[in-house]
């Protein structure tokens, strides 16, 4: 297969590459399908801001109705050297959408030499989510979280999304998902601006323990299986994932405090 | 009645490599060396925002010499048909063998069916994950696809670097030492002091993507170490 020396402009772009090829993820709606299909959904996820970066947490649990469709899924994705992106939603679309939206920052920076703006990366995604819309009046809806740390104005910042591709900065924190309500509402009291990195890591833990409390949908940190919500931190140094033993320990001071 | 016009294809195969061959002649040459923990790539260049080397996919690297426009465009092609294949596949179906045979493709076909040839000559190196064997493949500006090992150059002084680096080439060198070999191999087959470094590594200990480019700080430190 020879190289594709051409590419639709811009050509820095993966997606409009995949497009033009025909290769972009697309799921045909037959027309005049009624009813809307069920399909696993991830719950809740959120971000909130600390100084010096952004973290970011996930429950692990994807439900179909009901059911408990996947314990394990992850729902917190690295999308590059210095921003991460969670997903709500129903889980097979938003994570082709993830994988889509990695491919395409690492693939900009390639060709460019240069990474995009955090912004830029947030615009991005809004367009990604923006291209689902056929699928919301399926009841099929993906709505992700981003977040960053922006080397320019070198300081973490959080982006919220709507089911039209709407793109909104959040001063503090963000949270979406089925249990997301209750994830914002323990945030709006224990959050603070000057939290430090375990501060941020040991409310997130609390909010998603909050969550998973009173939405069934939400699956709590899970010490029997040892199953723990996923938690990213991203930074002046890059994004990293929580190690394990910190995860757990803020896990069990937050399921101590609901007891 | 017009005398219609007639070239040997022996002659026009001629001439065009020919015409190549003095354009990659006037550009700079590139090394690739291998050294204990991966792969280094290193040129002269003299501007610090053209690259001629760069990041193709996770432990893939790419160097051009010649036209910059032509091996630019080449380099934006190849990164483009490594992140489709990852992106529709796996990310572990992507290889050096795979996009250097791209190139040969394409850069043969340029050569035999284009009127001017592109005036280049790239490298594609890959360091090698769980003790296989890191690849360094040269395509040359009519497609020929050569397998090199433990080191190759490519450009106008590529037979004068190989044969300087031949002689002072170690196993499991360290990177300081491959880069103190890689300049001293430059100085002697250019016969003059080099203007100026461009170099980067692909070594897995940088994780999934194993490129990093190596500052100017690096190089002198290196050089300054005697060994």
């Amino acid at each position: 297969m020879p190289l594709p020396l051409d590419a639709p402009s811009p050509g820095s772009s993966f997606t409009e590459f995949l497009t033009g090829l025909g290769h972009a993820p697309t799921w045909e709606i037959p027309p005049g399908a009624e009813g809307t299909l069920q399909a696993p959904e991830g719950t809740t996820v959120l971000a909130l801001r600390y100084e010096g970066g952004v973290v970011m947490a996930g429950d692990r649990q994807a439900t179909e109705g009901y059911a408990v469709a996947h314990r394990r899924i992850q729902k917190v994705f690295p999308s590059d050297r210095f921003s991460a992106v969670a997903i709500s939603g129903t889980a097979g679309l938003a994570i082709e959408m993830v994988r889509l939206f990695q491919v395409e920052l690492e693939h900009y920076e390639k060709i460019e030499g240069v990474r995009l703006s955090l912004e830029g990366k947030a615009n991005f995604l809004a367009r990604l989510v923006r291209g689902q819309l056929p699928m919301v009046f399926q009841g099929l809806i993906v709505v992700p979280l981003f977040a960053g740390y922006d080397e320019q104005e070198e300081r973490g910042r959080l982006y919220t999304f709507d089911v039209v591709g709407g793109r909104y900065e959040e001063r503090e924190y963000g949270a979406t998902g089925s249990g997301a309500r209750l994830a914002k509402s323990y945030l709006r009291t224990a959050y603070r601006p000057d939290l430090d990195a375990a501060g941020a890591l040991q409310v997130a833990l609390g909010a998603l323990v909050a969550a998973a409390d009173e939405d069934v949908a939400t699956g709590g940190p899970d010490l029997r299986r040892g199953i723990l919500p996923s938690v990213y931190a991203v930074d002046a140094e890059g994004v990293r994932e929580v190690p394990e033993s910190q995860v757990r320990d803020a896990a069990e001071t937050a399921l101590e405090e609901v007891r | 009645m017009t005398i219609p016009f007639y070239v040997a294809p022996e002659q026009l195969v001629r001439d065009k490599a020919e015409f190549a061959r003095k354009g990659i002649a006037r550009g700079r040459s590139i090394l690739a060396i291998e050294y204990d923990r991966g792969v280094l790539l290193i040129a002269e260049n003299p501007s610090s925002a053209l690259h001629k080397i760069s990041e193709m996919y996770d432990r893939i690297a790419f160097a051009g010499v010649g036209k910059y426009n032509e091996f630019e465009t080449l380099r934006k092609a190849g990164i483009r048909q490594a992140d489709l294949m990852g992106y529709l596949y796996s990310r572990s179906d992507v290889t050096a063998q795979g996009i250097a045979t791209a190139f040969s493709q394409t850069l043969g076909s340029i050569f035999s069916h284009e009127m001017k040839p592109y005036e280049v000559e790239v490298l594609i190196c890959e360091v090698g994950a769980d003790d296989e064997p890191n690849r360094l493949f040269k395509v040359s500006y009519d497609g020929t696809l050569f397998d090199e090992r433990r080191f190759c150059a490519i450009g106008g002084k590529a037979d004068a670097l190989s044969d300087a680096v031949r002689e002072g080439f170690r196993e499991g060198m360290d990177l300081a030492s491959a880069i103190r070999l890689a300049v001293r191999a430059f100085r002697t087959a250019e016969e003059r002091e080099p203007e100026g470094w461009e170099a980067a590594v692909l070594d897995l200990q940088n994780g999934r993507r194993a490129f990093r480019r190596l500052d100017p700080d690096e190089i002198a430190a290196a050089l300054s170490e005697e060994g």
